[in-house]
């Protein structure tokens, strides 16, 4: 559907196993991702996907394996060290200020590119002013291109699901990501609402080349805006390819069937 | 009245006197963006240059597809510039429906807004002979390749490279515009059979424009809100015709979610809306009020009651009592005043209502705040331009005088005749539909039935087809009578029967939401439709809104005959899935007297009760019947009124 060329590995998993005392969440698993793919994590409930995303993004330390990001690798990246290397993500429940307006819960993902001091923001002086004009130049670009006008000003907390769900992305974008990571991004909508965001992920993608890899309950979404889909069951990777191989995968149809 | 011109030759006037003050608007970025008259017109001309040099010309028609924006108004004065034809389209139609239009206006040349429009051209491409597709917003656009497909920006790049190359093209093409070309074409939506292009000229447009410019004193300093669909005739008289002849500042919203955010900052002082609009607002301003603190609420309740009383009148020039002036000025501070401000209409010097009937209270309600809400009636074929209600002279019931240059006349079955300047040149390429609504003496048949009251103001009644005789050769107007009961909010749907009859009857749906509130504060108990709709107290309740809506018709004139005799309330609600109204909740009065043929003849008859079976279509698609005893109820009818003792 369009030019965009699917580079090189940036993200390579191997190996990863983590477990909570005796509970393993991940064992064994390795699983990589190319530049400006949109790459999709599937698996019934408790397979280990949020998990898997949560190693990524450096909220959890697997106990084994590595992982490579642009050819740097860490055993324990923290969260921040993620957000600074430029991982965004948005999570299964909204994790929202609810009592803020959509702009400035959108502007606080801008947070890693604002270098003024505290003195200059309070007294709102120097470069703290130009930031922040700098700053919403680029929100309002994602309020327009998510198309969150009508609601620039209202207190989340007022805003229905499926439009949180849009402020999440926003605010990720907001921060100019390399990779997104979306976990459930459809969880909980209606048919309309699940379109609407496929289709802001498909031009998320288009716009921004920005690498995506997502978490989905639904397989049907998935295999339709996926380049490649890893598939996990109790904490193993049973499948993994494009949507039409992982479809036809035989432990893939057993998992999901056995857990329908 | 200046001498006659043209759309183009207006902007350019505009552009040479005020260069520098506002023409356009639009809010992007959340910061509004303003166009100067010098810029739109650099712009107008640049776009204008860019199509010729794609091979558009004179008589040619341009496509223009989407929300309002900036460039799409400037489009229209770029095709008009060559001597083009503005064909603007309804941005939500699907490419199936752009297909018909496309083709039956040979439309070469389109420019849309986005990737939405777009993609329904280069479908309806497929059928249809659309050479050029020009595009405002290049979002998702990149990686099309179609043929003929580029930006609107590329095309201002031809067309400034155009210009350099012959410097007094456009200018001589203005030149050559007369005022009697066709200067838009505007389909009209057909109810039946296809739409038809009415083709409007220059002169038409400009006309209505000057002639409701000077009615209502408008002057560039004017600010409006265009945000009703650009395919639209209102719009096109309201945010073009009177744009380029006031020369006032039309403001593009950020997008058809946000028109009420940016209503309040604009805050426009000239404002049109169809009743469902203003509905809506009134509707939020009661919510708003329920959840209020009780001071809140018994400062509205004590000021609008006052407002009620003598707020029309003062805005009317009225006397009303000192008393009432001194706590008028002051419901103005606490309450109509903040109340104004948050509906964005604070600076309303005039606003409008057309296109359906309105309902007396809440064109009351707006009237009393203090807003100068009007009515008016026309429609595309007379570039929605026949009546307008003189500042003053406000009845919620009829639609005003005949506007200048206007003449208006009833036919002999009541129909309304427009001759002017403003009615239409002709349908586009059906010389057979033109020939059939403009008669030998040029007046355009609108096909609605009408009356004029005691002071000369128009009463629009009905669709003239639907107009019928009662026994006694006294005119019958279903809709008019129907309206009337759907005014009061106890009653949902009604329908009337009466041609040919010495009596009229009605059919009433009661508004569940409304009577079940009003039987719970009551306690009465009910079990469902069925048995509320029958219970007697509903009926003594109904009987009140039919007497109250006979003593109306009591001083209609020749009305006073139509007053309801007997009514019963239907045991279900009238609905589409039963093919009972349209989709857009038309009563189907003929189907519904076949369908329910017992309770019509039970009511002509005078029995008492009727029992009636009925098929119904559940939502689902399986299909049942209910049945019910259904009584039939007397109303009181009243002494016809002359109006002089009315």
């Amino acid at each position: 559907m369009s030019d965009r060329k699917i580079g090189d590995v940036i993200l390579k998993a191997e190996n990863i196993s983590l477990s909570f005392g005796g509970v393993k969440a991940l064992t064994d698993i390795s699983l990589d991702v190319r530049e400006h793919e949109i790459r999709a994590i599937i698996g019934p409930n408790g397979a280990g996907k949020s998990s898997m995303l949560n190693v990524i993004n450096g909220v959890y330390t697997p106990q084994e394996g590595t992982i490579t990001y642009r050819g740097e690798q860490r055993k324990d990246m923290n969260t921040y060290a993620a957000a600074a290397s430029g991982i965004a993500r948005t999570f299964q429940n909204i994790a929202l200020f609810s009592g803020m307006s959509v702009l400035d819960n959108i502007m606080t993902g801008r947070n890693l590119k604002i270098k003024s001091s505290f003195v200059e923001q309070a007294l709102w002086i120097g470069r703290a002013r130009r930031e922040e004009m700098e700053n919403r130049k680029v929100v309002e670009e994602i309020i327009d291109f998510l198309q969150l006008q009508h609601v620039r000003k209202t207190p989340v907390a007022r805003l229905p699901y499926g439009i949180k769900k849009r402020v999440e992305l926003a605010r990720a974008l907001a921060a100019e990501p390399n990779m997104l990571l979306l976990d459930e991004p459809m969880a909980g909508m209606n048919v309309e609402e699940k379109q609407d965001m496929c289709r802001f992920v498909l031009d998320t993608n288009d716009q921004f080349g920005t690498t995506i890899v997502l978490i989905e309950h639904d397989m049907g979404v998935v295999m339709d805006i996926s380049d490649r889909v890893a598939v996990l069951d109790y904490g193993k990777k049973i499948g993994d390819g494009t949507p039409d191989e992982v479809r036809n995968n035989p432990e893939v149809i057993k998992a999901y069937l056995g857990a329908h | 009245m200046p001498e006659p011109t043209t759309f183009p030759r207006l902007l350019l006037a505009h552009a040479d006197a005020r260069p520098d003050a506002p023409a356009l608007r639009e809010k992007y970025l959340g910061i509004w963006q303003t166009w100067t008259w010098r810029e739109t017109a650099t712009e107008v001309r640049e776009v204008a240059a860019g199509l010729a040099s794609l091979g558009f010309k004179r008589g040619d028609n341009l496509a223009i597809i989407g929300d309002n924006r900036p460039q799409l108004y400037m489009a229209f004065a770029s095709a008009q510039c060559l001597g083009g034809v503005a064909v603007p389209m309804y941005q939500d139609a699907v490419a199936d429906e752009m297909t018909y239009v496309l083709d039956n206006a040979e439309i070469k040349f389109a420019i849309v807004e986005d990737q939405e429009q777009v993609d329904k051209l280069l479908e309806a491409r497929e059928k249809a002979p659309v050479e050029h597709i020009i595009f405002d917003d290049p979002r998702g656009l990149r990686n099309y390749s179609a043929p003929g497909l580029q930006s609107l920006e590329a095309l201002r790049a031809l067309g400034r490279d155009y210009m350099a190359k012959h410097p007094s093209f456009i200018d001589a093409e203005i030149e050559k515009g007369k005022t009697t070309d066709v200067s838009v074409m505007l389909y009209t939506s057909g109810t039946t059979g296809k739409p038809k292009g009415v083709c409007q000229t220059h002169e038409a447009f400009i006309t209505a424009a000057q002639g409701g410019v000077a009615f209502d004193h408008l002057v560039g300093t004017d600010n409006v809100l265009s945000y009703l669909p650009m395919a639209w005739v209102g719009d096109h008289l309201f945010s073009y015709a009177q744009w380029l002849v006031a020369g006032f500042t039309v403001n593009c919203p950020e997008s058809g979610d946000t028109v009420m955010i940016d209503l309040r900052e604009i805050g426009p002082t000239y404002y049109f809306a169809p009743p469902r609009i203003f509905e809506g607002m009134l509707t939020n301003v009661m919510i708003r009020m329920e959840d209020a603190s009780k001071l809140k609420r018994w400062l509205f309740d004590k000021f609008m009651a006052v407002a009620k009383r003598s707020g029309a009148k003062i805005l009317d020039g009225e006397a009303v009592s000192f008393g009432d002036r001194v706590k008028y000025a002051l419901g103005n501070v606490f309450v109509f005043g903040p109340l104004k401000n948050t509906l964005g209409l604070s600076r309303i010097r005039v606003a409008y209502t057309a296109g359906a009937a309105i309902g007396p209270d809440l064109f009351r309600f707006y009237r009393s705040i203090g807003i100068n809400l009007k009515q008016l009636y026309g429609q595309t074929e007379t570039c929605a331009y026949v009546t307008l209600q003189p500042d003053r002279q406000i009845k919620f019931d009829s639609v005003g005088k005949a506007a200048p240059s206007v003449e208006v006349k009833l036919a002999e079955n009541g129909e309304v005749l427009v001759r002017g300047p403003m009615v239409l040149k002709e349908y586009y390429k059906r010389p057979d539909a033109t020939a059939e609504s403009i008669d030998q003496e040029g007046y355009f048949h609108t096909g609605d039935a009408g009356v004029f009251d005691g002071d000369g103001h128009l009463k629009i009644i009905d669709r003239a087809k639907d107009v019928g005789r009662l026994a006694n050769d006294a005119m019958f107007a279903p809709n008019y009578i129907e309206n009337k009961l759907k005014f009061f909010s106890h009653i949902k749907e009604a329908v009337c029967f009466g041609h040919g009859k010495d009596a009229v009857m009605a059919f009433i749906n009661i508004d569940l939401t409304a009577v079940g509130n009003w039987a719970e504060r009551r306690n009465i108990v009910y079990s469902g439709y069925i048995d509320l709709a029958g219970k007697p107290e509903v009926y003594e309740l109904i009987r009140e809104c039919v007497e109250k809506c006979n003593a109306e018709l009591a001083t209609e004139g020749e009305l006073a005959h139509s007053q309801i005799a007997r009514f019963l309330v239907l045991h279900k609600e009238l609905d589409p899935d039963d093919d009972e109204l349209t989709r857009t909740r038309k009563v189907r009065r003929g189907f519904i007297q076949e369908k329910y043929g017992p309770l019509v003849d039970a009511l002509f008859s005078g029995k008492q009760m009727q029992h009636i079976e009925t098929q119904v279509k559940f939502e689902d698609g399986r299909t049942g019947s209910i049945a019910a005893d259904i009584k039939i109820a007397e109303a009181k009818r009243f002494p016809a009124v002359t109006k002089a003792a009315a």
